[in-house]
């Protein structure tokens, strides 16, 4: 194996490398997971009890004191939980992942390995605390003894389409997190408001027909409705159709930008880090 | 297959260093103006893709310049030089860490490169786990770190504590046990910075063996930096001294030693003189001056006490600082690590000190010290160290004479009190 080192050289093997390194994804993801509820009494229990909350506390402020209905045959707690874990799983995985070259620069100063492991690792820990969030959907179902429609099946698809989402953006944000620290204040503040501009706590059939188009450039929108749609039921209509469209087309641009980008700044990491 | 292993040619690295701009004095209204200038500076920089520090001057730096070498299968090469020559520059190219900024490498093999030991070691996680998980960051695949496991454990010695998370292990333990997995990777090019400067020396021993075995009888290719010259010369077949980024000589490792120790003792002061920013340190302190001086008399000898004279900027203030010397023998021997406050009561100022410290006479016995210098705040952070920034030597006698050298690293006086009684057969 003959490898040449050249500024501005970019490797023909990268690809071939980061499968080369794979298990060092599985382990890395392994260690976050592992290590983020250590010395916690109740672990694990907090990847549950953080969306549990927000959806009781959004419950009782959208549905009883705004008086927003429910759209399709499900209970209001459903919906809005339907919509909370991949919100969930967005946020954290912005979080997460922005900070984890930092967090991570021993390794990035000591010794070499595609460095998009570590962000895409990161996404990977966060999406097992989304997978464990899942339970309390079941109990929910149980609990309103509500039997979801056929759409369910199409979960699958959905997955890996809020997978993607989160990936690309937090790709993109662990880049120019590594130059500017700025976005480590900025992170927060897009996860805040971010919850409550997109269709977490209430359906985006209560905006406005004419505002429509222009919510739907949220790319959460396309995402949490199309995942609400799996599991509350109701039309795949051209509404629907189009926000997922949206936000189809806008995460794709982002995961292209964001792998050349990254790939570009990712050798001068270890300089600036 | 070719026998070349590694081939660099005209290889340099340069990096932009900030400098912060020193102001006469500041008023507010500057400060506001300047930092308004800043962020609209910083956001046309951060629109235009270019690297920024904020409030700093950039100044290119080059840390390696036209390094040109080939290694061979089966070699191990040391890499000596002072402090800031671009040994760890050198390596961190060559394990693709950093990129070069100019000129090419070729490299015919898989490298791992061992910075530092244990990295990626995680606290939380056991040594079972570490083991995998500082394997994998290493390059090893999962059933390579499970064919080798016991083995590691073997090496390492811990087997007792190996479901208890490393943070309760000595600072020992836990280098033994990252080094363990370090010396069984099985690469054709093995890069190692200078890590052995840790754990006990028996230890140290084990792994200087075990690397030797690593390039004698399995043909790997082995780079290796260090300070301490007795290893450089017992583990490398050929030696390269790096002088201010550029190759100052290469060769057999025992000539390498020579040229080395040639051109880097004696250097009996520290003047610095030129730009502030130039001066050794950091954007918190820079080192004028240090030197070693006689307490009495014109030659150092083992009556005559010794004063450390350090002179040094500091930028802060409101903190105390304060200094630690080390002083080592010639074979790295650590003799003292001692120091002194500076400051006691949270009042340094920004400018310059000067401090004295001073070694009695009869302390040290004859011989050839190197002193590193550090300089630390509030008894906790290490600003700056210099290592083995100046050497002196030890004379026995005033008239300069020191071939009747006692053995021994000290020469104390010794107190003595005796009384008499005669010897009476019972």
């Amino acid at each position: 194996m003959q490898l040449i080192i050249e500024p501005g050289r970019t490797e023909k093997n990268y690809w071939k490398d980061l499968w080369r390194y794979r298990e060092l994804f599985y382990i890395l993801a392994w260690r976050d997971v592992k290590v983020r509820y250590k010395q916690t009494v109740i672990g694990v229990l907090w990847s549950i009890i953080r969306p549990l909350l927000t959806m009781i506390v959004f419950t009782f402020i959208f549905s009883k004191i705004a008086n927003l209905k429910a759209v399709g045959a499900a209970p209001y707690a459903i919906m809005v939980y339907a919509a909370m874990l991949p919100w969930q799983f967005f946020s954290t995985a912005l979080s997460e992942s922005s900070g984890s070259l930092v967090a991570n620069s021993n390794l990035i100063s000591k010794v070499y390995f595609p460095r998009m492991i570590v962000p895409a690792s990161a996404v990977i820990s966060s999406f097992i605390d989304f997978l464990i969030s899942f339970v309390i959907m079941f109990v929910l179902m149980v609990y309103y003894r509500y039997v979801p429609p056929i759409q369910i099946l199409a979960l699958p698809v959905m997955l890996v389409f809020v997978f993607l989402v989160s990936f690309s953006f937090g790709l993109y944000l662990t880049a120019v997190n590594v130059k500017y620290r700025d976005f480590r204040y900025i992170i927060p503040f897009i996860v805040q408001f971010g919850l409550y501009i997109s269709p977490v706590g209430f359906s985006s059939t209560a905006i406005p027909e004419k505002w429509r188009l222009l919510y739907d450039l949220n790319p959460m929108v396309g995402v949490i409705e199309g995942f609400r749609w799996c599991i509350v039921g109701g039309d795949f209509n051209n509404e629907l159709m189009l926000s997922m469209a949206i936000s189809l087309v806008f995460t794709i641009i982002v995961l292209f930008l964001a792998i050349r980008y990254f790939r570009k700044v990712e050798k001068t990491f270890a300089d600036i880090i | 297959m070719s026998d070349l292993m590694i081939k660099v040619e005209q290889v340099g690295k340069s990096y932009l260093i900030g400098h912060e701009r020193q102001q006469g004095y500041t008023a507010l209204r500057d400060v506001v103006s300047q930092k308004v200038k800043g962020a609209a500076k910083g956001l046309k920089n951060i629109i235009r893709g270019k690297q920024l520090i904020a409030g700093v001057e950039m100044e290119e730096f080059w840390a390696l310049k036209n390094v040109n070498f080939e290694i061979n299968r089966g070699d191990a090469v040391g890499i000596i030089g002072r402090n800031g020559a671009g040994k760890s520059t050198l390596l961190k190219v060559l394990s693709r860490i950093t990129e070069p900024t100019t000129g090419r490498i070729t490299l015919n093999g898989r490298v791992a490169s061992l910075l530092e030991v244990g990295t990626g070691f995680h606290p939380e996680l056991s040594g079972r786990e570490n083991i995998f998980l500082n394997g994998a960051i290493l390059g090893m695949s999962r059933a390579e770190i499970k064919s080798k496991f016991d083995e590691i454990v073997e090496f390492s010695g811990v087997e007792k504590f190996l479901d208890t998370p490393v943070k309760r292990y000595s600072s020992g333990m836990y280098v033994r046990l990252a080094f363990s997995v370090a010396a069984h990777l099985e690469p054709e090019i093995l890069v190692v910075d200078e890590v052995l400067a840790v754990g006990d020396a028996e230890f140290q021993k084990k792994c200087l063996g075990k690397m030797k075995d690593v390039s004698e009888q399995s043909g790997r290719t082995v780079l290796f930096v260090s300070h301490n010259m007795a290893a450089v010369k017992s583990l490398c077949n050929r030696g390269i001294v790096l002088q201010k980024g550029e190759i100052a000589f290469t060769g057999t490792q025992n000539d390498a030693v020579d040229f080395y120790q040639k051109n880097n003792q004696m250097v009996d002061r520290l003047y610095h003189s030129g730009p502030l920013h130039k001066a050794p340190g950091n954007d918190t302190v820079r080192i004028l001056k240090f030197e070693a001086v006689p307490r009495n008399g014109e030659i150092i000898t083992v009556f005559s006490g010794i004063d450390f004279v350090l002179e040094f900027y500091y930028a802060h203030s409101g903190t105390n600082i304060d200094v630690t010397f080390e002083v080592k023998t010639q074979d790295d021997t650590m003799v003292f690590h001692s120091g002194a406050n500076i400051t006691q009561n949270n009042d340094a100022q920004q400018g310059v000190y000067t401090v004295v410290c001073s070694l009695p006479q009869q302390l040290l016995n004859t011989g050839v010290y190197s002193i590193s210098v550090i300089l630390g705040e509030n008894q906790r952070y290490v600003l700056y160290k210099l290592n083995d920034c100046i050497s002196f030597e030890v004379m026995l006698e005033t008239s300069g004479s020191n071939h009747s050298k006692l053995p021994g690293i000290i020469f104390p006086k010794l107190q003595s009190v005796s009384s008499f009684k005669p010897f009476v057969e019972i």
